[in-house]
């Protein structure tokens, strides 16, 4: 029996940074794709890393470690991680589990490039 | 409580089913007239409660039962506090041992019990009978500031398809 669903993840290169960009929901059925592509991702070294979360309409712990687990690989590789576009509710999350202060959060992916 | 429950879900231990319980208790939420912050905090309350049985109790088996009972209290025209009720037939822990960790500690995993404990009013867990666990929580109507910024106006359904 299927345990995962399906993610579509997106994944650009905008000057030195690379941009991932999930859409749906992150929860514990869709944390595992989203991990495999940072996983992927990370494994080059890219300067910049910007996860995208404009078309996330919501996240729960299971997304939570997936970012977590990103943010430390970032600083074992020397990458600039950035979360941009998160709406309110997701915002909420990252607050609740004290993990705001955490991690690079900007409000829009330009800001995130450009930051 | 209320014997019966008002609404009763039973559902495997597939991870691919939390949004359709996520929804849910968000709908039957939003009509007993909790505000769009509440039924965010509900539904994420529910998801990482049956996160926890999925990957804790039943160590991610999939073909397990769960059972999600919901019991609205107050005068019956107008209720004023949700009660939730998760059970399982997974293995036995003491109550006591199930705690929010160090968020000081900043690593993957461990933050169902404290998001649980910060959005709802009551969370207590016990043993059921000779096997499994038993979940109750319960939120109020009109409190729901619990949960840090987001606006009572953000849009939420607990679940989102695309």
């Amino acid at each position: 029996m299927a345990e995962a669903s399906a993610i579509d993840i997106q994944i650009d290169k905008r000057d030195t940074a690379v941009v991932v960009s999930p859409k749906g929901d992150l929860d514990m059925s869709r944390s595992p794709a989203l991990r495999n592509s940072l996983r992927a991702v990370q494994g080059d070294r890219p300067k910049t890393l910007v996860v995208n979360l404009a078309s996330v309409e919501y996240m729960d712990s299971s997304g939570l470690a997936t970012l977590v687990e990103a943010m430390k690989n970032a600083k074992n590789n020397s990458t600039r991680l950035v979360l941009c576009a998160m709406n309110q509710k997701v915002k909420a999350l990252f607050e609740i589990a004290r993990l705001h202060h955490y991690f690079n959060i900007v409000a829009s992916l330009d800001d995130a490039i450009g930051s | 409580m209320s014997e019966k429950p008002h609404v009763r879900l039973e559902m495997l231990s597939n991870p691919l089913y939390l949004c359709g319980a996520r929804e849910l208790v968000a709908a039957v939420a939003k009509r007993l007239s909790f505000d769009e912050m509440a039924c965010c905090q509900i539904a994420l309350a529910v998801d990482e409660a049956l996160c926890n049985v999925i990957r804790h109790g039943y160590e991610r088996q999939s073909d397990r039962p769960i059972w999600l009972s919901i019991f609205p209290e107050g005068p019956a025209d107008k209720p004023d506090l949700l009660r939730i009720v998760i059970e399982d037939e997974a293995k036995q822990v003491e109550p006591d041992v199930i705690k929010s960790r160090d968020l000081e500690d900043v690593r993957p995993g461990g933050l169902g019990v404290h998001i649980i404990k910060e959005v709802m009013d009551e969370v207590r867990y016990e043993k059921r009978g000779e096997v499994g666990m038993r979940l109750t929580m319960a939120k109020k109507v009109g409190v729901s500031d619990s949960a840090g910024s987001a606006p009572s106006s953000a849009s939420c359904t607990g679940c989102n398809h695309g």
